[in-house]
């Protein structure tokens, strides 16, 4: 564990005044008999970016997903340590991960939407939650299409199928799906990774827009993305095959691409293995 | 060929292709004679295959309307489908279909209601709910049911299923409601497999964004997975149809086969396949011709169902 990081988990950063939206401490993750990831320990900065990076296989997504517990809906999964989302913890026994997925959503490599209308698919959420009346779901959802810069693409074609749209659109339409939730944290695995560069471009400006609001945590193999878009850092590293994989660094976007402290950090970001 | 030989038989062309197009210019073979001959023999013989399929279903409809055509121009088709009279024997012989129309959609649609939910349950139950170890003791039974010949149904409903339905009603034990228990096992297994490979081929991608999104396992069942797999359940349903409208062995074992209009689901009924079997052994002349225009009406209406499936799912193909 890096001297900044632990200064980081001392307190908040310099620079920040409140306290971390996530709190992960000391985490150990196993699929099956596969230990996966050992000792992660780590503070989410709130209305920030965070981008977790690495090489294929290094267990970020996996991390990412003990975030929501979206990890529970895998048999034979099994976490040690604490995740704590506004100093409660995720993985408390009798804690909801339907709630908790709620207030912390996510947003896939592939797009997901589901094989119905582009107004249904962002209704959906609400629906879920109890909205019945159709003036307020179609508040939801037009709001929810503007904050995900899908609006005036789809305004005259809400009943048209959302499988209809290109790869770009659907993910912007799966951002406005999540976000028609009001979720606190957002959780982005890959997203850009299956879009054109246009809608790259689009995704990524929306980031910036909605990190005032929501606390943002992004996978991505795309190191130049992670510089642009993010203000935080992690980097892991699986070291061996069937290894368990760690954190090695974390630290401001800015430090850790211009001074990274760690020698294997250094490899990673300037092109010499993964 | 002896593996001395191999070398000389490979560097003699080499030498003539190093002389036009370099040293190492690989040569492109060209397709043999009998690499040829053979991938045409195969193409045809698939054709063959193909064509025996065909070839059936035409000369099946040809010979039952050859049958059966004369029946239409001798009654008139109106008095025909529309007549509820079958009374082939009488002196003054009736040939009406329409109670036995009747009848088989109401032996079809009883099952359908009792069978389709439960198949529908048993197809998410296997897809979404069954860990790998239970479904793996699930799903053979099912396939097995779908297995078991109609004649076997036939006796567990007229020995089993017969003497209960009699006892609660007060009667035999023939009618409505012993096919309906009959037919609804029978079609299960038909949709559940259907069904479950609808809701099998939807992405998981689909199914967790609706987790992530805060769904529960049944609203993510009943709101997204069930409505994305409609058209292949729709599918599933309309084969179950099918076969239950078309099954004759069963059905002639517990429906008591009274040539009279029932009066209630406990009562003895006769079905437009079953009037065929119970017939055919005796009937001539006329009567024997009205058994064929019977058969095809049965073979329009499956033509109806089958029709009935390619336009949902091109339907289905076009909404999303």
């Amino acid at each position: 564990m890096s001297e900044k990081l632990a200064e980081h988990l001392a307190g908040a950063p310099s620079g920040s005044s409140q306290p971390d939206k996530f709190a992960v401490r000391k985490l150990e993750f196993y699929y099956g008999d596969f230990h996966a990831l050992t000792d992660i320990t780590v503070g989410i900065q709130r209305h920030a970016v965070t981008a977790f990076i690495g090489p294929s296989g290094c267990g970020k997504s996996t991390f990412l997903r003990t975030l929501n517990r979206m990890n529970d809906l895998i048999p034979g999964t099994r976490v040690e340590g604490s995740v704590m989302l506004d100093r409660q913890d995720v993985y408390a026994a009798g804690i909801d991960p339907v709630d908790l997925r709620r207030r912390v959503g996510m947003i896939f490599q592939q797009p997901n939407p589901f094989p119905m209308s582009i107004y249904e698919n962002v209704a959906y959420g609400p629906k879920l939650h109890g909205v019945k009346k159709k003036a307020d779901l179609d508040e939801v959802v037009e709001k929810s299409l503007q904050r995900a810069n899908l609006w005036k693409e789809v305004k005259d074609i809400l009943g048209r199928g959302g499988l209809t749209l290109s790869g770009g659109q659907q993910q912007r339409l799966c951002i406005a799906r999540v976000l028609a939730v009001e979720p606190e944290v957002l959780l982005m695995d890959e997203p850009c990774s299956a879009i054109d560069p246009t809608s790259v471009q689009k995704v990524e400006d929306l980031m910036a827009e909605l990190k005032d609001r929501i606390t943002i945590v992004i996978v991505t193999h795309n190191m130049q993305q992670a510089a642009r878009v993010s203000d935080y850092t992690a980097f892991f590293l699986q070291e061996k095959v069937n290894e368990a994989a760690e954190l090695i660094e974390f630290d401001r976007t800015a430090t850790l691409f211009t001074s990274p402290k760690d020698r294997r950090t250094e490899d990673y970001i300037t092109g010499r293995f993964g | 060929m002896t593996l001395r030989d191999e070398p000389a038989a490979s560097t003699a062309p080499r030498a003539d292709v190093a002389d036009s197009r370099g040293p190492d210019a690989p040569t492109l073979s060209t397709i043999s004679r009998s690499t040829y001959l053979k991938e045409a023999a195969l193409k045809n013989l698939f054709l063959v295959c193909a064509f025996v399929a065909v070839a059936a279903v035409l000369l099946i409809f040809m010979f039952v309307g050859y049958r059966g055509w004369p029946i239409f121009a001798k009654t008139g088709l109106a008095a025909f489908l529309g007549g509820l009279q079958w009374q082939p024997t009488a002196e003054q012989p009736q040939f009406g279909i329409l109670a036995l129309i009747i009848n088989s959609l109401i032996a079809t649609l009883g099952g359908l209601a009792l069978g389709a939910p439960l198949a529908v349950g048993t197809a998410v139950f296997l897809s979404e709910v069954a860990t790998p170890r239970v479904r793996e003791w699930v799903r053979p039974a099912v396939e097995l049911l779908a297995g078991i010949p109609s004649v076997v149904y036939g006796l567990f409903g007229l020995l089993a299923l017969r003497p209960i339905i009699a006892q609660a009603s007060g009667g035999l034990g023939f009618g409505f409601a012993t096919a309906w228990i009959v037919l609804a096992v029978m079609i299960l297994p038909t949709i559940a497999a259907i069904s479950e490979d609808a809701l099998r081929s939807i992405p998981s991608g689909i199914r967790e964004a609706s987790y992530a999104m805060g769904a529960t396992k049944w609203q993510t069942i009943w709101r997204v997975l069930l409505p994305a797999a409609k058209i292949g359940i729709i599918d599933a349903i309309i084969l179950g149809m099918g076969r239950a409208i078309g099954e004759t062995m069963a059905v002639v074992m517990v429906a008591g086969n009274a040539k009279v209009i029932p009066d209630g689901i406990f009562k003895p009924f006769l079905t437009l396949t079953t009037v065929i079997v119970i017939d055919m052994p005796y009937a001539s002349g006329d009567h024997r011709t009205a058994l064929f225009g019977v058969a095809i009406v049965l073979f329009l209406i499956s033509m109806a169902f089958v029709a009935a499936i390619r336009v949902i799912s091109r339907l289905g193909g076009e909404q999303s």
